[in-house]
């Protein structure tokens, strides 16, 4: 180690060396050697206010001689002695220097952890059969880690508000706070939103919102996930499901074309919670509330459960044969040139290369996808509210999404367009077409999880599987390409879009042999460049940048200025 | 001090060496510019003026100037923190929210010579380089306000404040905040959150040593008020003289603040080492009260540890040793740091054998429950757990082990905690429970043992 890099420091951590760059919290160094310490206020995405003291750890120097004494002589490997200093440190805020050494074990650092669990522990309501933090909070864990194993606190508890209402999507229970102030930091740091603060003092301190304000920023929800005990619970999901009960997926947001990565909290086919999943190319550690909450339609009464035949004035239920054998006699017996497909930009590549495959095997004149635009939010949601408009651009090849719906309303209304094969959009709700439009058509496919307008304006109703009940590929506004991930099985006879596509195409005498979606996706790996080589395992849980699009994401932009000011981690 | 003469009954005692007291209590004085120029006032400014920055903080670290708010830090050293490649503006903070228990000097030096305080607070802002400096004044002191407000509007009159003073072009404004009635602000990095208008809570050091990253995360000189009000003098007599007065590495004078069970409580001015706690308690506060005897004393101010009356220190190392009785000590800074308690902020708290240590370990407990700030785990919950158990203690509702239990939480407060208030709490548990756990014990009862002592536990044993 003596030819060390100028930028590398040594650092013994638990009686071995390593070494990192110099000025590397204690913390991040000793989570490298593989060695956690236990905190509570530290997150590596806000500042260290070092408030908690769960991270106090043993430290030493080189002895520094005394004027004239012999400096220590370093030993074979060119470490010096450490002289360990009796008053422990934080390992949140305090860097690393030369030779330092970190004790995580030990009688100073261990007697520190206890008695600050029992401290945290001592006005706690220790609450934890009621609790929405049990089994995911960081006192209970911590506890069985470092704790005691019982309490020598003997007073009343100090009484604080309970069940308060901090704003619309955020519950409060002062007991349960331990003050870490991460919410606080968060709703000033990242949300720019700072209603959160402290009053009274010392033992009485209790979390409060700014008087007539409320905690109702778009990210409001973004709190309740950092907050490492169950003083800040979600209105939505509290009191709906024990944490441990629930099978978690790692996938994507489907909101808008940042692609938020989430994980989806699902049990026995329910989805109770969607959390943000860190991904610092992508979304931090943060996701809008707007998006995570975006999910309980998919348990609506209104999902398509069955595919239909129109039957005159009515729809009645058909099986998949009777409705895949409907659509392809209706579709044989047109042009190509009469034929309008509408995609979606909310599809997965894959699904996207079928609907490709089918264009080309229809001879089909007409596609487009509906495009979705909304305003940027300046952080995490991005104007376009499509999750894959970039993968239509890349696998359908469609120049400019959303461009050509004007067109295919004119050719319907001219009667040039006599079918139209809407794929997972909702041409009266979201694209604009009036049931009278669709009216003049000769026939009309649609695949949606809801019913709506358009199914009811259509001749076959296929149920498609919504973004929980597939897998597949999107490419986001950055162009990153990142993994979707089945959540729960889709209601009743519901297919998802690909499967859907890879039945109208061999009704219509197109043969294929696509029997899973990881065939879609071996041939976009051999057929889109881009792509090529590509396999689903490479992509990760993180995904991978696939293309360049010179998009950035606002909160990130400033996630790393922070980062370069030496103010957070990172 | 030949020609001043004291109002009656107020006169300064033999021992006395009044020098940043030399106006309090005087005859004839007031707190008028007009008295201050009379007797050479801001002529040390002017001086100062003219004087090469660096020479003047020299001379306070020629004269070895230990700060008088409670930790005894060289303020030249202090000084000389300021990075030397430093751009960004500097401040100096005078910190005159003087909350220590048993301390109350600056208070009279801002009610009664706040000229004083305004010329060792030009001088210093001059050597340091600051042209703001704040004057933060403890909510409690509304008068101090007012009358540092008037002094600080006549130097301005006078032209010892504002644009280029005396020609020198050089600038200084000082400004009076005040504080809200917390502890805490005392803490220089608390002050200094405060006067940024945020929460007095105490900032992680390191990164953050005022000097370096102070207020508005500039360069900052944070000093106590009679600190400064020495800077002046320092100049006046020269550092060779003034550090004459007192003793090598204690030098200077320094105001005891007297209080409890003594015939005259009060201030005096001493210099630095030349008094022992037994002529402060039997000369200058004229003895114990009659028929009582000695118990213990609090040196330093109430986070101060506690001396027990009948202990025999030993001070000193090798052949310096010496053994001292309470009655023994030189009221110095090291002296009492080797007696394992600290000169503080010069609170002399005296206890006699009338007081039940239980309910002055309680009193001071009650305190300090109260003026945790809450930021960080040990003291926030600590500090009302150790009030909790000596209410119990006081009550005759504690069994013997509660002691044990106490000072178990005050060793999980002390030396982990953000601030220095951690230890401010905990050193009395501590040293009240080492000294006198006869007595804590005695007030407690043995039967008492694993009883349940709050109301949920004992609703909830009852089935309620």
């Amino acid at each position: 180690m003596s030819e060390a890099k100028t930028d590398l420091v040594d650092v013994q951590i638990d009686g071995v060396w390593y070494q990192f760059p110099k000025g590397m919290r204690m913390i991040e160094a000793c989570r490298q050697a593989g060695v956690e310490v236990p905190h509570y206020c530290y997150h590596p995405k806000l500042t260290s206010p070092g408030n908690c003291r769960m991270c106090l750890v043993e430290m030493g120097m080189p002895p520094r001689p005394a004027p004239g004494a012999e400096a220590p002589a370093p030993d074979e490997n060119g470490h010096l002695p450490i002289s360990w200093i009796p008053r422990p440190v934080i390992a949140c805020a305090n860097t690393i220097g030369p030779n330092m050494g970190i004790r995580t074990t030990g009688p100073l650092t261990e007697e520190c952890r206890k008695g600050v669990m029992e401290l945290l522990l001592a006005n706690h309501p220790l609450d934890c059969p009621i609790c929405d933090q049990a089994g995911e909070c960081s006192l209970q864990e911590f506890s069985v880690e470092h704790g005691k194993g019982e309490s020598r606190f003997r007073e009343q508890k100090v009484k604080k508000p309970k069940n308060v209402d901090v704003g619309p999507r955020v519950r409060l229970d002062d007991e349960r706070c331990i003050m870490c102030s991460r919410c606080i930091r968060f709703t000033d740091e990242i949300a720019d939103d700072p209603v959160l603060g402290f009053t009274d003092r010392g033992s009485h301190t209790v979390l409060t919102v700014y008087p007539g304000r409320e905690l109702a920023n778009n990210y409001s929800l973004n709190t309740v996930d950092i907050c490492p005990v169950g003083a800040l619970t979600s209105n939505d999901f509290r009191f709906q499901m024990r944490v441990w009960f629930m099978r978690e997926t790692n996938t994507i947001d489907t909101n808008c074309a940042t692609g938020c990565n989430i994980t989806v909290f699902a049990r026995e086919n329910k989805i109770y919670r969607i959390t943000p999943r860190q991904n610092n190319d992508v979304n931090s550690d943060w996701m809008p509330d707007s998006h995570r909450l975006n999910f309980h339609w998919i348990e609506s009464e209104a999902r398509l459960t069955e595919p239909l035949v129109k039957d005159g004035d009515h729809h009645r239920i058909a099986g998949w044969h009777e409705a895949i054998a409907t659509a392809g006699d209706k579709l044989s017996a047109l042009d190509g040139s009469e034929i309008a497909v509408i995609a979606s930009a909310r599809m997965t590549n894959e699904e996207l290369l079928m609907v490709k495959r089918l264009v080309k095997h229809l001879k089909v004149g007409h596609v487009d996808t509906v495009a979705r635009v909304g305003e940027a939010d300046g952080y995490l949601i991005s104007a376009d509210r499509n999750p894959n408009t970039n993968g239509v651009k890349l696998v359908l090849g469609l120049d400019d999404p959303g461009s050509q719906i004007e067109a295919i309303k004119l050719g319907i209304e001219q009667g040039r367009i006599k079918a139209v094969i809407a794929l997972q959009e909702n041409l009266v709700d979201d694209a604009g077409f009036s049931a009278e439009l669709l009216g003049k058509l000769d026939f009309l496919l649609s695949t949606y999880p809801l019913a709506n307008a358009t199914a009811d304006a259509s001749d076959v109703v296929l149920p498609g599987a919504c973004w929980a009940e597939k897998s597949g590929t999107m490419i986001n506004a950055t162009g990153r390409l990142q993994r979707l991930n089945k959540v729960v099985d889709a209601p009743g006879e519901t297919l998802e879009s690909w499967e859907i596509i890879r039945d109208l195409v061999q009704v219509t005498g197109g043969g294929n042999g696509i029997y899973a979606v990881s065939d879609l996706f071996k041939q976009l790996a051999a057929e889109v460049s881009e792509f090529k080589g590509l396999t689903w395992g490479q992509i990760g849980d993180l995904g991978l940048p696939l293309i360049e699009t010179g998009v950035t994401i606002p909160a990130l932009d400033r996630e790393k200025q922070r980062i370069a000011s030496g103010l957070i981690v990172g | 001090m030949s020609g001043i003469s004291y109002k009656s009954g107020r006169e300064p005692h033999a021992k006395e060496h009044r020098v940043v007291f030399r106006n309090v209590d005087r005859k004839g004085w007031d707190t008028s510019i007009k008295s201050y120029l009379a007797e050479g006032g801001y002529e040390q400014w002017k001086k100062a003026l003219k004087m090469p920055r660096q020479a003047i903080i020299d001379e306070v670290k020629k004269a070895g100037l230990r700060g008088r708010g409670g930790a005894g830090f060289p303020c030249g050293v202090k000084w000389g923190f300021i990075p030397p490649n430093n751009t960004k503006p500097v401040y100096l903070i005078c910190n005159a929210d003087e909350s220590e228990p048993g301390t109350f000097k600056d208070r009279y030096i801002l009610h009664q010579d706040p000229h004083q305080l305004v010329e060792g607070m030009a001088i210093a802002c001059f050597a340091v380089g600051a042209s703001l400096s704040y004057i933060y004044i403890r909510e409690e002191f509304p008068e101090a306000a007012k009358i540092v407000e008037k002094a600080i509007a006549e130097a301005h009159e006078k032209g010892f404040l504002g644009k280029n003073i005396q020609g020198s072009g050089f600038d200084l404004e000082i400004y009076v905040h005040r504080g809200a009635g917390a502890y805490i602000c005392g803490e220089e990095t608390g002050l200094i959150e405060s006067l940024e208008g945020k929460r007095p809570y105490p900032r992680i050091k390191p990164p953050y040593f005022p000097a370096a990253m102070g207020l508005y995360l500039c360069p900052t000189i944070v000093n106590n008020v009679e600190t400064l009000c020495h800077v002046k003098h320092i100049l006046e007599i020269g550092a060779d003289a003034w550090s004459k007065t007192g003793t090598p590495n204690n030098t200077g004078t320094r105001i005891l603040c007297v209080s409890g069970d003594v015939q005259k409580p009060g201030y005096f001015e001493v210099e630095v080492g030349k008094v022992t706690m037994g002529e402060v308690i039997n000369d200058l506060c004229g003895g114990l009260k009659p028929g009582r005897t000695l118990k213990a004393v609090i040196p330093g101010g109430s986070s101060a540890k506690v001396l027990r009356a009948d202990e025999v220190f030993t001070v000193g190392r090798g052949d310096d040793a010496r053994k001292l009785t309470i009655w023994d000590i030189p009221m110095d800074f090291d002296t009492l740091a080797a007696c394992g308690s600290m000169a503080g902020s010069g609170g002399v708290i005296v206890i006699d054998d009338s007081r039940s240590i239980s309910w002055v370990l309680n009193n001071i407990n009650n305190f300090y429950a109260h003026e945790s700030c809450g930021q960080c785990t040990p003291c926030r919950e600590g500090s009302l757990w150790m009030k909790k158990i000596t209410d119990r203690v006081v009550a005759g509702k504690a069994s013997p082990t509660d002691i044990d239990t106490l000072y178990g939480v005050a060793k999980n407060i002390d030396g982990r905690t953000i601030c220095a208030f951690g230890e401010a709490c905990s050193w009395p548990t501590e040293s009240f429970v080492e000294k006198f756990r006869d007595e804590l014990v005695s007030d407690t009862r043995p039967e008492l043992e694993g009883a349940i002592v709050n109301a949920e536990t004992l609703t909830a044993a009852a089935g309620l």
